[in-house]
């Protein structure tokens, strides 16, 4: 089965890198082999620890596969599909800036104050002004909050090279929590006592794609999909930003403004962000409550690193996580385990991409996982634990 | 040790190794016995890098046999190559550039659980005696100057008393002085019985220094010249002989190459009258600090003519790379001011001073010169990201780029399967032609060179000097920082020599000018000692 999805994978990851066509058949294999095997390893070790638990581990993938993707006559796939758009948004917005080398980690902080905006403001907005236009007002108002949540860290870094691993994760728990303070304060529901803002009429939200139960926020993903990936890879700006992530001093010696250009993907990412929350809140939920955090961010962050930060490649993985997490809520369900063994799944990914990363390095089978950045904060630790 | 000393340390026969496209080693055989140095040449790409892979395990031979005290040994890995007493040197600094000296030395010793911080300082203690050189061991390896590294990776292989050292290119960044330490340092080391590899460019070098020499060229063993040749015969005659050995056919191409010190006195002659063009760039006094425990620069003070080629002389780690970088935009000042043209351009950005017509080709080639990661064609224009006509309305133009990439490799004689081919996977040499190409074209008015040559074949070196002249006679100015008097001997008009930071004078190139820099630069060095 394993090598059936390898070579599926093939002409996908061939597209990944058109730069490079020498050898491209190998190269392709071997990203084909690092990018899927950690998936279908945690797939299997899921499938011991079900046996493991007394569960019958074909049983919960069908399901999986039933709730995800041909539940209800076909029809389930489009809840897959809603699910994919804010994470589609989320990864385009992390891309941009892990490209760069920079570690934007406070999503959750920027994905929920935009949240809280939107919903806070949705209601009134949407009723008071024609719908397209209250839209893209929610969806400019989303973009900048997360943009805005993004300068405190961006504007340290550029001017005093301060870690942003940091600042960016303090920013975030200001950020969760004020979101909070918000919905509980201003934006409260008068008429409830849950701390929840005010219900967007069905009406007054994120329409769908003509003939389907899919807002068109999955569009607007999609299209943020590929603008990154033409920014990255077509654009002056892209080649700054790929400079900069591949060796900074490089960069300042080519004369590229490392300041202007950290604070622009900064606010580029959290932009993304921010419209993360937008189709999420205003195409499905409609209100958000105070005690609400989906932490889109943190489960996605493991298959930019697969698709190795490459925006089209995200697509194919964030396909497979909705399925997983949508489909795996009913499998769940039925088999009596809470929902959190599909973070278990998630986490046996992340622990086989380690293994594989550091086989393929000691093999030197090819390109790695991390940027070399992060290769270098990750080692960082261990070596300070050496010394003393 | 109690084994008859004509045993040989080791033998490689027949050593084949080849990668896709190339055959970087093709049956070459190489003995070497105790108390030996024995010199490796080749130009850039010969093969010399793959078999000094193989000897310290970095490579495996396709075919060959490895012989190591006369017993046939499998060099599996680096570890394995230092159990067998196998030290290695490499080119470029493999030292971790956050750990200290002794953090670093310590980093190869896993014998034990626990580190023997004492038991280091002692061992380092030793070695710098043993070397004659002198090692701060709470210095971190990214403030030491490139020499200091150097004497640190010599110690490092040395560490776990290997009888055998590989040095590659070990002089590309020396001084006069360096070098004639390192000779010492080769001459004790051959005392007590080690055998030393001694990879170089330099002809005079490999002569002076080695009891034996091998040549390759494109992968095999082209020629050899044992210790009682190198006592007996003329060193003119040895130096024809290794040339012809080295390029074959394109011997006469390279003869006509050695010939151009000849024809130097000429060239010197009409570059002499050019000088009397306008000051193109200028600096007022300016003080930067350095980086970490890096020297900075103070209180510099010259003037850069059109047509001239002005060389910065001085010991490593004197202030040079603070220079060049405060004059490119890469640094600020602290004081001072920097004219360019007339103009100041002291708070002037990078880019703002490239388009006024600046170049800095930089010595850090691999570590800020490229990015490995892309083609060899996108590097050419790394500096001109955004201009027309390669990118249009931000868009990124790659016909365009491709079209003009082909041109430069071919003008500037880039070796390159391609120019989509990653940047990091060409030789030195290579690399530093795709920077001459990248700074060199586009009309360049005011170029710094940081060490140009260091670390190139004799036939690069000479292109690249002849490339310097070419601008310098086009009406364009050349600032050439170089560690190598030899070099800057052979093509500057007038030499200023830096010292602990200051420039501490200026003497016109001509008769007698040895003496004089020799002169500025130990009276500085002396000042250092103290």
């Amino acid at each position: 089965m394993s090598t059936e999805t390898v070579s599926k994978d093939v002409p996908l990851a061939a597209q990944q890198r058109p730069s490079q066509r020498s050898r491209a058949a190998d190269r392709a294999l071997d990203i084909g082999v690092r990018s899927l095997f950690p998936v279908v390893l945690a797939l299997g070790a899921g499938a011991v620890l079900l046996l493991a638990l007394g569960r019958n581990p074909i049983t919960f993938y069908g399901d999986v596969w039933q709730g995800g993707v041909s539940g209800g006559g076909w029809d389930a796939w489009q809840d897959s599909a809603i699910r994919m758009a804010p994470l589609l948004l989320i990864g385009a917005g992390l891309t941009v800036v892990f490209r760069a080398n920079i570690w934007n980690l406070g999503y959750n902080g920027q994905f929920l104050l935009a949240a809280a905006v939107v919903t806070g403001y949705g209601p009134s907005l949407t009723n008071h002004l024609p719908l397209w236009f209250a839209m893209l007002l929610l969806f400019l108002m989303a973009g900048l909050t997360g943009a805005a949540w993004t300068i405190v860290p961006a504007v340290l870094k550029a001017r005093y090279g301060t870690n942003e691993i940091i600042t960016t994760l303090m920013m975030s728990f200001i950020g969760v929590d004020l979101a909070s303070l918000l919905i509980k304060g201003p934006f409260q529901d008068p008429a409830v006592t849950i701390p929840q803002t005010r219900v967007l009429d069905f009406d007054k939200m994120l329409p769908p794609i003509p003939g389907t139960r899919i807002h068109i926020g999955l569009l607007v993903a999609f299209g943020a999909i590929f603008v990154v990936y033409f920014l990255l890879t077509r654009t002056a700006w892209g080649l700054r930003l790929q400079i900069m992530g591949a060796n900074p001093r490089a960069a300042k010696h080519f004369g590229v403004n490392l300041p202007r250009l950290i604070v622009t993907s900064f606010l580029a990412s959290g932009f993304l962000i921010g419209l993360a929350a937008a189709v999420d809140f205003l195409g499905l939920w409609g209100y958000i409550r105070s005690s609400q955090n989906p932490g889109y961010g943190d489960t996605v962050i493991p298959f930019i690193f697969l698709a190795r930060l490459n925006p089209l490649a995200v697509v194919p993985f964030i396909a497979f996580f909705s399925v997983l997490s949508v489909g795996g809520d009913l499998a769940a369900t039925n088999a009596n385990l809470s929902t959190d063994f599909l973070l278990v799944l998630v986490g046996l990914i992340l622990l086989f991409m380690t293994v594989i990363e550091y086989l393929g390095r000691r093999r030197d089978l090819g390109s790695s996982y991390l940027p070399p950045g992060l290769r270098e904060a990750l080692r960082a630790p261990l070596f300070r634990r050496w010394r003393t | 040790m109690s084994e008859p000393t004509d045993t040989p340390i080791v033998e490689l026969v027949g050593i084949t190794k080849a990668f896709p496209g190339v055959l970087a080693n093709d049956r070459i055989d190489l003995t070497l016995h105790r108390g030996e140095v024995h010199c490796l040449l080749g130009e850039n790409g010969a093969g010399k890098s793959t078999l000094i892979g193989i000897l310290s395990g970095l490579n495996r031979p396709d075919a060959g046999t490895i012989r190591v005290e006369g017993v046939e040994t499998a060099i599996s890995s680096p570890r394995t190559a230092l159990e067998l007493g196998i030290g290695t040197v490499p080119q470029h600094s493999a030292l971790i550039p956050a750990l200290t000296v002794l953090e670093n030395l310590m980093l190869g010793d896993t014998r034990r659980l626990r580190l023997d911080e004492e038991g280091a300082r002692k061992r380092l203690d030793e070695l710098a005696r043993l070397l004659g050189v002198q090692v701060d061991p709470d210095v971190r390896a990214v403030d030491l100057a490139l020499g200091h590294q150097q004497q640190v990776e010599i110690i490092k292989a040395l560490w776990r008393g290997s009888r055998v050292l590989i040095l590659d290119e070990p002089t590309s960044m020396l001084t006069p002085q360096g070098v004639a330490e390192l000779t010492k340092v080769l001459a004790r080391l051959k005392e007590q019985g080690h055998a030393v590899i001694f990879i170089t460019h330099k002809l005079h070098e490999a002569l002076s220094l080695g009891d034996y020499i091998s040549i390759l060229r494109q992968g095999r063993l082209a020629g050899t010249i044992d210790g009682r040749a190198l006592h007996e015969k003329d060193p003119d005659e040895l130096r024809a002989e290794i040339v012809r050995i080295m390029f074959g056919d394109e011997a006469r191409a390279v003869a006509d190459v050695a010939e151009l010190r000849d024809e130097l006195s000429e060239a010197e002659a009409t570059s002499q009258t050019a000088v009397r063009g306008e000051v193109v760039l200028e600096l007022r006094n300016v003080s930067a600090p350095g980086e970490g425990a890096e020297l900075g620069v103070e209180g510099v003070s010259l003037d850069l003519r059109e047509g001239e080629i002005l060389g910065v002389a001085g010991i490593d780690g004197n202030g040079q790379r603070p220079l060049a970088e405060v004059i490119a935009g890469q640094r600020g000042v602290s004081h001072g001011e920097v004219l360019l043209f007339g103009g100041p351009v002291t708070a002037m950005p990078v880019s703002a001073r490239q388009k006024l017509g600046l170049r800095y080709v930089t010595d850090d080639r691999l570590g800020e010169g490229i990015v490995g990661s892309l083609p060899v064609g996108i590097n050419l224009f790394l500096k001109r990201i955004g201009e027309q006509p390669f990118w249009r309305h931000g868009r990124i133009q790659r016909a365009a780029i491709d079209r003009r990439a082909v041109e430069l490799v071919r003008d500037f004689d880039v070796r390159t399967p391609g120019v989509g081919t990653r940047a990091g996977t060409l030789s030195g040499g290579n690399v530093q032609k795709i920077l001459l190409a990248r700074e060199l074209s586009f009309d360049p008015r005011v170029v710094v060179f940081s060490k140009p040559t260091y670390g190139l074949d004799v036939r690069t070196t000479a292109t690249v000097r002849e490339l310097i002249r070419r601008l310098a006679a086009g009406g364009g100015a050349a600032l050439v920082i170089s560690t190598d008097l030899d070099e800057l001997l052979d093509i500057a008009d007038r030499i200023a020599v830096l010292s602990r930071g200051r420039l501490v004078g200026v003497v016109p190139n001509g008769p007698g000018v040895t003496e004089e820099v020799g002169r500025l630069m130990v009276g500085s060095a002396g000042a250092e000692a103290a």
